[in-house]
């Protein structure tokens, strides 16, 4: 204790002092954030839409109704399509665990494939939607990895970055980051618009289009960073946050060595 | 000496007496400070040969794990090693000798008037007269006044380049005012195209929700293209036509569109970012550099940011084969304000 009281002035003490600070407050919130309910699951049936519904009553009607019709929690599901469901519950986007300016990717998904695929077949039966995309499309085999980038770069890239890092909208939204998604939620999110995002149906952008845009993307993750650490790919404010905060601090601690009196 | 014991005036304190250092006494001391500093230089000799050996020896293609960088260059990442450890040793190697080894007693310089003794500048001025007096300067005037003109009226040339390299100005400024989207008199009404793929869009096309990126369809035969893209560039959407607003703003949007599909220039009418990020749930179109914010469903008004205008409207209507055309171009400018612009 008697070492802890003499650093106490230490001009590291403060420094020291704020990461411990930080560090405590994100571990309390990590602990007191809410978390998705863990809800009972039906088990397995034959009739996938029967299933589906089952899954839909106990899990998805308190915000989206009983008949999917909608209420003033959440919107009516009627007319979304398979690719929506899929796409919004196979990211772990839904179940919503806290209502917030937008669903953030969820880091855990709450059912398995099977269960996924009853709930979309449930909600595809209610009308028409975009259907769960080909694997030709959504693998982003045979597509045109220039093509997809200019058409990722006109139609993309200011919300979602030249590099699909994401970036911010208004009022505390924001567009994902799409690096490192798999080809099958991609092409989905194009189809439906999930959230902020427009619709980029098979009217506006091909499928080949589509194929040509993951591949874009696949090709993008797999280079190297030729100019070495790219801080994200944010562009310039966080490349400038470094030198401010790396450079400077560098410079100043070389201009006070050189101003020491040596004796 | 004051009564308090303070002095009259400020009097020279001198300079504070000299401190040895470690090295200055102590032979040990300054046997290592000459290794520390002949070790940094040869941690640049090592750095220079490094990058001249990884310059030749290492491949630009191959790649290599670091942490926290990920895959990247082997080549870049060595040159850049090598070229620091290069510069910092000589760079911390000449401040060590200095803080060391180097002298560092107390020296006082006095200072000294800066002009030159009176007779030098006498000297001076004499030979410029004399030598104005040898060239006959006084003597024959016309030489002095054609020579004076032919040297002013040479910076002409220079000056009426950059002049014409101008432009006419009002010209430039009816242009500005100007787009591809224009129909000339009794023209036909201009298609829009998909900005990349340049192919027409029906209005079945456009989905509500759905936003396209599009330019007329006279792109094709421009010969600026880059020029004519960056003003023509429009954003098309489609909203339910119950999501527009009620009062007039909103009426003169949905009236200028076709079943809740409307056009709007992509240009900020800030410093002419391209406008793109719009958010289908809420209608606002929101500028990336800025963060200018407009409301879609009140003809573009703008709702936060720097902005000051709304963004111009593109009146668009359908073809006999139901393609969306644009039977007029823009009313009134596009893109960021200038001096001249009225509204």
């Amino acid at each position: 204790m008697n070492a802890l009281a003499a650093r106490r002035r230490h001009p590291a003490a403060i420094a020291v002092l704020l990461v411990l600070g930080l560090a405590l407050v994100g571990a309390a919130y990590s602990i007191f954030a809410p978390k998705p309910a863990q809800a009972a699951v039906a088990s397995a049936s034959a009739d996938k839409v029967a299933e589906g519904r089952q899954l839909f009553l106990a899990n998805c009607a308190s915000c989206h109704g009983l008949s999917a019709e909608g209420t003033k929690s959440g919107p009516t599901l009627i007319g979304v399509g398979a690719a929506s469901v899929d796409f919004q519950v196979g990211t772990g986007r839904m179940p919503l665990s806290a209502p917030n300016v937008q669903a953030p990717r969820g880091e855990r998904v709450m059912y398995n494939e099977e269960q996924i695929a009853a709930m979309a077949a449930y909600v595809a039966s209610l009308a028409p939607g975009p259907a769960i995309p080909d694997e030709k499309v959504s693998s982003g085999e045979g597509g045109d990895a220039a093509l997809g980038g200019e058409l990722f770069r006109v139609n993309c890239a200011m919300c979602h970055n030249v590099s699909g890092a994401g970036g911010a909208l208004t009022r505390g939204k924001y567009a994902p980051p799409v690096q490192g998604v798999e080809g099958k939620y991609i092409v989905e999110a194009m189809l439906t618009g999930p959230q902020s995002m427009p619709v980029f149906d098979d009217k506006n952008i091909n499928e080949e289009g589509k194929a040509s845009i993951v591949k874009y993307l696949k090709t993008f993750e797999n280079q190297p960073n030729v100019g070495g650490m790219n801080l994200g790919n944010l562009g310039p404010v966080s490349e400038g946050l470094f030198i401010w905060i790396f450079g400077l601090v560098l410079m100043i601690g070389v201009a006070f060595w050189l101003g020491q009196k040596a004796a | 000496m004051s009564d308090k014991g303070l002095p009259a005036t400020f009097e020279n304190p001198g300079l504070p007496p000299h401190v040895h250092r470690a090295a200055d006494d102590d032979p040990r001391a300054a046997k290592r400070a000459e290794r520390q500093v002949a070790g940094l230089f040869t941690l640049s000799i090592l750095g220079t040969l490094g990058f001249i050996v990884s310059y030749f020896a290492v491949s630009n293609s191959t790649e290599v794990f670091v942490p926290f960088i990920g895959k990247t260059n082997l080549l870049n990442i060595l040159l850049g090693v090598c070229l620091a450890v290069a510069l910092l040793g000589i760079g911390f190697g000449a401040v060590h000798w200095a803080k060391t080894l180097m002298s560092d007693e107390e020296v006082v310089e006095e200072r000294h008037t800066i002009g030159s003794s009176d007779e030098a500048r006498a000297k001076a001025a004499g030979i410029l007269a004399a030598g104005a007096e040898e060239a006959q300067l006084k003597r024959r005037p016309i030489l002095k006044a054609t020579g004076a003109t032919a040297l002013g009226l040479f910076a002409l040339p220079l000056g009426v380049q950059l002049a014409g390299s101008m432009g006419n100005p009002t010209k430039a400024l009816e242009e500005s005012k100007q787009t591809i989207w224009d129909v000339p008199k009794g023209g036909k009404p201009i298609r829009l195209v998909r900005d990349v793929e340049r192919t027409p869009i029906k209005a079945s096309d456009v989905s509500i929700g759905a936003v396209f990126h599009v330019l007329p369809e006279t792109i094709k035969d421009s010969h600026h293209v880059l020029e004519d893209k960056a003003k023509a560039a429009v954003l098309l959407m489609r909203l339910h036509p119950s999501a527009f607003a009620t009062d007039d703003l909103g009426t003169k949007a949905k009236s200028w569109g076709y079943e809740g599909i409307v056009a709007y220039s992509k240009i900020c009418t800030h410093v002419g970012c391209p406008v793109g990020l719009y958010e289908q749930q809420t209608h606002h179109l929101l500028c990336p550099c800025h963060q200018s914010t407009f409301d879609v469903t009140r003809d573009c008004n703008v709702i936060f940011g720097p902005a000051k205008r709304p963004l111009p409207q593109l009146k668009i209507t359908i073809d006999d084969e139901g393609y969306l055309v644009a039977p007029q171009g823009f009313v009134e400018p596009v893109g960021p304000s200038y001096w001249e612009r009225k509204k």
